[in-house]
């Protein structure tokens, strides 16, 4: 049984090692922030809040509606969480969602999940929430469009974040990816905006106090409303010059070396591929191999520790 | 459908159901990470990495083809790593031409293509041996043992606990919807595309609003009972000595599928 | 890798001069305007079982968030003697067991044991009494073989014994029981009223179902609008055809 309902839960072996430990890297960031954050700012009622939440997301992503012949629109959720209940609690609140789908129901990997909670959680808060405060003080029928929009073009940028990685993992050619991606969720992301909008229409009426100008204001600053243009911009720009020439993005990520460190295993990125007392030989390789394990486990225990500081 | 189908633990007496949980979790991610070592082509040891699941399978006692049987949950996904096949690196297979373009078969797109599915396939049974084997809320305190965030771990394991609850109760709104669309049948559960997609956001808003209230009731539950905005939880536990045999063993096999990988 | 806690703080059990509960003129307001509760006095003394009826909206279960402080309105409360304050709210917290009327919203843990166990672990009991009052919870409740049950496997009636428990492993003074039989079938009804009725703990029990409150409870308060209506023996209070009916209830 799927519980997906997108084809954005990236599977383990999908991506290569150093492209899964890059957005480890940056989601640990991301969530950990995410989590000093809510500490500070927000009470202790938070917690059962953001478990409950997370809950709504997971259950409100079984509401699927018939589009045509046989396929049904779906709901991510990311927008939405963050417009009401603030980015940083958003963030956590998809990060257990897509945790939850990776280890209970393995949709989505386990050592690619950094990069599915990048594309699916921080991604999609990063334009709801931007864009929609961005709106908040106008009326009301505008700032329900913008919010139906950043809904729209998250579903949209978390594709074309998706389709880039698998790019550059060397998993799928960047001229089939890219416009099989976009064409299957600009479609998706209609419903996501149209489901975004109505709850959010919902929520205004029954309890206009979850959606009062001032909290919103107060669930992050200004910087959301530039990054979230940014990124917004970015995939807006992105999205046909990835599709209508491809070759031209393959030549710049060649050209800046995407390409070729995205698609090596993580040790190649060491010095000649080999330490040099060595030699050329398959011992070598190994012991070069060793070292990026045990600097990739470092990393990871760093992560860990400095999670552990944030939150204590 | 009730919920109850959301449940992935199969109880049976063997020893990887004993085991530790902090075990199982840093064993599957070391053999899903082991997975993604391995350079492409290299056969043998992914065979061995096969091996060495069937041998945790048949350990399970749920039986030698358990995971293999629940594995094809990947396999949509594999569509996405199907153009893979036609990478300009390396030497032509044979080419096609669909409608004036010229598609080039390459052995290395074919090595890469098979490389990937059979370490998505292999690293997804793994997971999902390790839930079956393992009660979900085993698995939350082991993360917390090896140092996940315990904000994190208790957002996770609200999700868990009231996933149920709140599924039921979309199944709930769902059926309800169908109920008062039956009379419509040839139109397709009636409405236009927009006016459909609008039911469910207004199915959204009312649960946002009812899960948003039950929060609130679940805080009082929780003051009531001493909360008073640290959680403390308790740690069960404890590594035994057959823990670490187990874990250092199959670490060896694990660094063992490794080395055949890497030599050649 | 056993984990050791910070030294815990073991709570004392308050002692009791007097009434166990003393209600003296509560007023509340909901946020929204709604005034829920106008003028409620009330006591309970150590060993009671008291019944509270009423209508639909009267005000029951705002009453009894009232008691352990979850909700504070005007007018004085004390439990134990101990006047309720933010000072006074742990030792108040512990003394007063209060479920809720909706099993889901009480079992907010995975397992049957994590829910049991959290009210004395967040008392800052030590491990290992936390666990004893773990086990002496579920066997008061005759649930002892389910500590290792996922929560949402349970049925309803299995849900309401595990609340009960959740609350009785903080060994409280006065157990403050919202709508307990509701939803449950005769023979889990049955169950839970010898469950009650062998619990030796003084209890505040709010229902509708009176065939109950006549079996069990030898006291009955009745609400209504808010306000205490009625508040003396139970036979008389369910024999008064008049004062049952100017309040919505019936004798079944
Ligand atoms: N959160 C709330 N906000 C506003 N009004 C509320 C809220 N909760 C309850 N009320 C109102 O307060 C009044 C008393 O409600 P309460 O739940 O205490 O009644 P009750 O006696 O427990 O009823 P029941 O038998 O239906 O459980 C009702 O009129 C109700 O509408
Ligand atoms: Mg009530």
């Amino acid at each position: 049984m799927h519980f997906s309902p997108a084809p954005l839960h990236i599977p383990d072996g999908f991506l290569t090692l150093v492209i899964s430990l890059v957005f480890w890297a940056l989601t640990a960031l991301a969530v950990g922030t995410a989590i000093s954050k809510t500490n500070q700012s927000l009470g202790e009622k938070q917690i059962p809040l953001m478990g409950v939440m997370a809950a709504f997301v997971f259950a409100a992503q079984m509401l699927n509606f018939p589009v045509v012949g046989g396929t049904s629109g779906h709901f991510l959720g990311g927008a939405l969480a963050a417009i009401v209940l603030g980015p940083w609690a958003g963030i956590l609140v998809m990060t257990a969602v897509i945790s939850i789908q990776a280890l209970l129901f393995q949709d989505g990997g386990l050592l690619v999940m950094g990069a599915n909670i990048f594309n699916m959680g921080i991604l999609t808060a990063l334009i709801g929430f931007g864009l929609y405060r961005l709106s908040s003080r106008v009326g009301k029928p505008v700032r329900l469009g913008v919010a139906g929009f950043a809904a729209w073009l998250s579903t949209v940028a978390s594709a074309l974040l998706t389709a880039l990685q698998l790019w550059l993992s060397g998993t799928s050619r960047l001229e089939i990816v890219v416009p099989a991606m976009l064409g299957v969720h600009l479609l998706i992301g209609l419903g996501e905006a149209i489901i975004t909008v109505a709850a959010l229409g919902f929520i205004e009426q029954a309890r206009p106090d979850l959606l009062s100008a001032e909290k919103t204001a107060s669930q992050g600053g200004q910087g959301w409303v530039l990054g979230g243009v940014f990124v917004s911009l970015g995939a807006v720009l992105l999205s046909p010059l990835a599709s209508a020439d491809p070759d031209g993005l393959e030549k710049v990520a060649e050209d800046l070396g995407f390409l070729g460190a995205g698609q090596s295993a993580p040790y190649n990125i060491l010095p000649d591929y080999t330490i040099p007392l060595l030699g050329e030989t398959a011992l070598s390789t190994i012991a070069a191999g060793a070292v990026g394990a045990l600097l990739a486990l470092g990393l990871v225990i760093l992560i860990g520790r400095s999670l552990r500081r944030a939150q204590g | 459908m009730h919920s109850d189908a959301f449940d992935r633990y199969h109880f049976a007496e063997s020893r990887l159901h004993r085991l530790d949980p902090r075990v199982k979790v840093s064993l599957t991610v070391a053999f899903i990470l082991g997975n993604a070592l391995l350079p492409d082509a290299s056969w043998l040891a992914l065979g061995l990495a096969w091996f060495l699941l069937l041998v945790a399978n048949d350990q399970s006692r749920l039986g030698l083809w358990f995971t293999f049987r629940r594995s094809f949950l990947a396999l949509p996904f594999a569509l996405a790593a199907l153009s893979a096949i036609f990478s300009p690196l390396g030497d032509p297979v044979f080419s096609f031409s669909v409608a004036n373009i010229t598609l080039t078969v390459t052995d290395f797109g074919l090595v890469r293509f098979a490389g990937i599915l059979i370490r998505a396939w292999l690293s997804v049974q793994a997971a999902i041996l390790l839930v079956a084997v393992t009660p979900f809320p085993d698995i939350l305190h082991a993360l917390e043992h090896l140092r996940m965030p315990r904000l994190l771990i208790t957002i996770i394991s609200f999700l868990y606990r009231y996933l149920f609850v709140l599924t039921d109760e979309v199944l709930r709104l769902l059926r309800a919807r169908a109920a008062r669309s039956a009379g419509m049948t040839g139109q397709k559960s009636g409405g236009g595309l927009f006016w459909r997609a609008q039911v469910a956001g207004n199915m959204a808003g009312q649960l946002f609003i009812r899960s948003y209230e039950r929060s609130d009731r679940i805080y009082n539950a929780m003051l009531s009972r001493g909360y008073t905005g640290n959680l403390r939880t308790l740690h069960p536990h404890t590594m035994k000595p057959s823990d670490w045999r187990f874990l250092g063993l199959a670490l060896f096999a694990l660094l063992l599928t490794q080395l055949t990988g890497w030599i050649r | 890798m056993p984990i050791v806690h910070p030294s815990p703080t073991v709570l004392p059990l308050p002692a009791t001069p007097g009434a166990l509960l003393l209600a003296k003129d509560l007023h509340f307001s909901y946020p929204d305007g709604h005034p829920a509760l106008r003028g409620i006095n009330l006591q309970l003394n150590e060993g009671e079982k008291v019944a509270l009826v009423g209508p639909n909206g009267a005000g029951k279960s705002t009453l009894m968030l009232h008691l352990n402080g979850i909700l504070t309105g005007s007018g004085n409360l004390s439990v134990a003697g101990l006047p309720l304050t933010e000072k006074n709210l742990p030792l108040i917290r512990a003394a007063v067991g209060l479920v809720f009327q909706n099993p889901d919203d009480q079992l907010f843990s995975p397992t049957v044991f994590e829910d049991v166990a959290f009210g004395p672990l967040h008392m800052g009991l030590p491990e290992p009494e936390v666990y004893r009052r773990v086990e002496d919870a579920l066997a008061a409740v005759r649930m002892s073989e389910y500590r290792n049950r996922l929560s949402h496997h349970l049925s309803v009636g299995e849900k309401k014994r595990i609340a009960i428990a959740t609350v009785l492993s903080m060994s409280p003074r006065l157990l403050v029981l919202d709508e307990p039989s509701a939803g449950l079938d005769p023979r889990a009804r049955r169950a839970l009223i010898h469950l009650l009725h062998e619990l030796p703990v003084t209890m505040l029990v709010s229902t509708h179902d009176l065939a109950m409150v006549r079996e069990l409870f030898p006291r009955t308060v009745m609400m209504d609008g808010g306000q205490v209506v009625a508040d003396g023996a139970t036979a008389d209070l369910l024999q008064n055809q008049a004062l049952l009916e100017a309040h919505g209830l019936e004798m079944p």
